[in-house]
């Protein structure tokens, strides 16, 4: 039994939650050895198989929403700039591209590289206030990201409203 | 392993910097515009239309704004590409068509610019 104890004093835990509470490494004494022996002998190890709890944080999905944003900026960037070549062609060009924008289809892409960019900007900022310092902390991350969805939100509805 | 050599900056930091330079040019930009076609877009007609972007503060803005686009969407998908394009081939594929792409960009920002 003494030789289960000092396996765990081998691995050099930083801490360990068990039985009577919270040991440090330094803690660890032989009062406390019969706890240290039940964990060593118990196979009963937390394990969760259930994927459906799993989550990603809401910081992550923020982060993975701007970079998806990002890709559809590049290839977004496509129909704005053909979009812009046009409306300066001459007359007959602008007013096509007026006409474009009645087109249900080409209005939903333009609505669509509109929400993207409108997404990108408000993480993008997000990210620069976070270079400097702010929302890094775990009360004030998930904060930041619901923030910066939420406005992110409204301004894709107005873009939506801006188009049609 | 994912060698620097097709960075933007050949480091981590010099595209830190560039990425941050470009994305305030870029949200300028996105300013400029809305702010002008929330005030001006009601009742757009080509010759104002023509007339705003005409103007050579407007030409060399734009200009500005696809040249940081195209050092800014570089930086962002090489660290995508690097993150999920495991194998070499398909990832400088991917990044040779983003480079020729984004080169289109430019070229045909120039154009149409300088055209009208």
């Amino acid at each position: 039994m003494a030789a289960l104890y000092l396996v765990v004093k081998e691995h050099a835990l930083p801490f360990v939650t068990f039985g009577r509470g919270h040991y440090t490494v330094d803690h660890i004494d032989h009062r406390y050895e019969e706890d240290f022996q039940d964990m060593a002998m118990s196979s009963e190890r937390p394990v969760n198989l259930d994927l459906t709890t799993f989550r990603f944080p809401i910081t992550a999905i923020a982060s993975i929403l701007h970079r998806v944003s990002g890709v559809i900026l590049f290839f977004g960037s496509f129909i704005l700039m053909a979009l812009l070549g046009l409306s300066l062609e001459n007359e007959a060009g602008f007013a096509d591209a007026l006409a474009l924008l009645e087109n249900g289809f080409m209005a939903f892409m333009i609505w669509g590289v509109l929400s993207a960019l409108a997404y990108h900007f408000v993480a993008g900022a997000k990210h620069l206030l976070m270079d400097m310092g702010y929302g890094e902390t775990l009360e004030s991350g998930p904060v930041f990201a619901k923030v910066s969805m939420a406005l992110a939100f409204v301004l894709i509805v107005l873009a939506g409203a801006w188009v049609w | 392993m994912v060698t620097n050599v097709l960075n933007y900056g050949r480091s981590g930091v010099a595209d830190w910097v560039v990425q941050r330079f470009s994305a305030l040019i870029l949200a300028a930009y996105t300013v400029v515009m809305v702010v002008w076609l929330a005030v001006n877009g009601g009742e757009l007609t080509f010759a104002q239309w023509q007339g705003f972007m005409g103007q050579t503060w407007m030409r060399i803005f734009t200009l500005l704004t696809v040249l940081a686009l195209a050092g800014h969407a570089w930086i962002g998908l090489w660290t995508v590409a690097t993150d999920y394009m495991k194998k070499g081939v398909i990832r400088v594929a991917f990044l040779g068509f983003v480079a020729i792409t984004l080169f289109i960009y430019v070229v045909w920002a120039i154009s149409i610019l300088w055209g009208f």
